[in-house]
């Protein structure tokens, strides 16, 4: 299983080990990760999963699709080149050590 | 120990409810008391991805089962409230016992409207889509083959309609109004929906009364309509819509209209007890208001935590929707309550539209149909409070950010 870190606002982590094939919103959920929401349950309705993935993992996680951009227009926080809602994010072995900022919202 | 916030249905608005009250700091004694065996789900699934099977039960959990012990909230599931005392806080469940709370939360959801036992909504294969229970009841009668009765045209029956017409089923779909989604879409949003199932082989009967469901042995064989006419089918789903569980409510002596009234505080008319989610109905824009909605169930069940704790700013719902069907997803931003006109803008994609609701200049919501950008920039428009040129709009070649601005 790989291990996520997600990085708070204030600079507290918190890692856990996702099963391969959830999406890391749910994850984030699921380790009560604050400011990661997921009101839509991942079907690209809210924008309420937003995170910036750290840029040494930029190749790894890949781009937006066409429908997740059109949704990093109404983050909370400022959408930046990093920008990806989690929820479009599918754990793999590939990411193992993976670290995602989330933004206070 | 002072005594405990209790919260009365284990759903959406509980679960939200619970997380935000240990993300404020109460970390006073709370539970959560709710009728089903499941701990609180991710309800819009059920008629989507988890009937059709593609999604399993473990994914629909809204918090892993180890999380309500961390939080130190007890989960009394299984456990159904049945009397409601405000004068000496305490709430009686089914099986006698009697829980003394300092406040409580009224999140009891709703149910669906079933058809009568007269006109054959007792026989076996007649469904409703509300709980996981229903879907597990459904999925294994979503066979190849099977004739589908959809009863209402609304999102849930459209959507039962688009799983099962995926998996080879016959699927006809009946609706007393006009037109399917009148009661929550203007005319262009049901005809694109309408020529969509058309084209996956549905049939779509608008205008079209149930006189009664027939059967054999309990078991439903057809429907016969008002018109005379008998369709053959093997499974019934009635999506008519759904009425607010405000029973415990209205037995206690609180005020009740169709749904438990609150104030902008989610307050009762007992100081100490609150509600949220579909069961709550509130002033919103000068009108009583209940939205059966996630977002509402979240949003709302977040605001009752800030308000339990002491005083925050008056609920002020941003109402967002969606719907999945075949291809298709379509999503809502706003109320289109009282629209007097529509805009439609064209996508730049294969069945992809939106249409503007108006109420004389001024924009109160949008259906965006396979254009999530239209969807973003709309809702940020809503907040907002901006309204955008129609004629602007509807240039499918303006650009849209522009006419927004």
């Amino acid at each position: 299983m790989p291990k996520i870190t997600w990085v708070l606002d204030g600079g507290r982590e918190i890692s856990a080990n996702v099963a391969v094939g959830h999406n890391l919103m749910e994850a984030a959920v699921a380790n009560n990760v604050p400011d990661v929401i997921g009101e839509c349950g991942g079907c690209l309705s809210c924008a309420t999963c937003h995170v910036y993935v750290d840029p040494a993992w930029a190749e790894k996680t890949g781009k937006p699709g066409e429908m997740e951009n059109d949704m990093l227009e109404i983050t909370t926080a400022e959408r930046r080149e990093m920008s990806r809602l989690s929820c479009q994010i599918i754990a793999t072995e590939e990411l193992d050590g993976l670290i995602l900022h989330v933004p206070h919202i | 120990m002072a005594a405990p916030i209790i919260l009365v249905g284990a759903g959406q608005a509980s679960a939200s409810c619970a997380g935000k009250l240990r993300a404020l700091g109460y970390y006073g004694q709370l539970m959560i008391v709710g009728e089903e065996p499941a701990a609180p789900y991710q309800r819009p699934p059920l008629s989507k991805k988890y009937v059709s099977g593609e999604l399993a039960v473990e994914r629909l959990f809204i918090r892993p089962l180890s999380w309500y012990g961390e939080q130190q909230i007890e989960l009394r599931l299984e456990s159904r409230a049945v009397a409601l005392d405000p004068i000496a806080h305490l709430l009686t469940l089914a099986d006698g016992s009697q829980l003394p709370f300092a406040k409580l939360l009224l999140a009891t959801g709703s149910t669906p409207r079933s058809l009568p036992p007269e006109i054959g909504g007792s026989l076996g294969n007649v469904f409703t889509i509300r709980n996981l229970a229903d879907a597990d009841a459904i999925a294994p009668a979503l066979k190849p083959g099977a004739k589908l009765l959809v009863i209402g045209g609304g999102y849930i029956g459209l959507e039962a309609a688009a799983v099962a017409a995926q998996k080879g089923l016959t699927v006809t779909v009946i609706e007393m109004a006009e037109r399917i989604l009148q009661r929550v879409a203007a005319a262009p949003t049901s005809d694109f929906f309408r020529a969509l199932h058309q084209s996956h082989g549905v049939t779509i009967r608008e205008s079209t009364g149930l006189t009664e469901l027939i059967g054999s042995d309990n078991r439903l064989t057809g429907a016969r309509l008002k018109d005379g006419t008998i369709i053959p089918a093997d499974i019934a789903i009635v999506g008519i819509g759904i009425i607010p569980n405000d029973g415990l409510a209205r037995d206690a002596g609180l005020a009740v209209e169709g749904g438990i009234l609150v104030d902008g505080q989610c307050r009762t008319s007992n100081p100490d007890i609150f509600a949220a989610g579909d069961c709550a109905i509130f002033a919103w824009h000068g009108a009583r208001t209940r939205l059966e909605s996630v977002q509402n169930a979240i949003d709302q069940g977040e605001h009752a935590a800030a308000c339990l704790l002491g005083v925050a700013p008056d609920y002020d719902p941003k109402p967002w929707f969606w719907s999945d069907q075949y291809d298709v997803k379509l999503q809502i931003a706003g109320l289109n309550r009282g629209y007097d006109s529509t805009v439609l803008r064209p996508g730049k994609r294969p069945l992809s539209q939106s249409i503007w609701y108006f109420q004389g200049d001024r924009l109160i919501a949008i259906d965006a149909m396979n254009d999530a950008l239209a969807y973003a920039l709309g809702k940020k428009a809503l907040e907002a409070g901006k309204s955008p040129d129609r004629a602007a709009l509807a240039d499918s070649q303006s650009d849209l950010k522009s006419v927004l601005a």
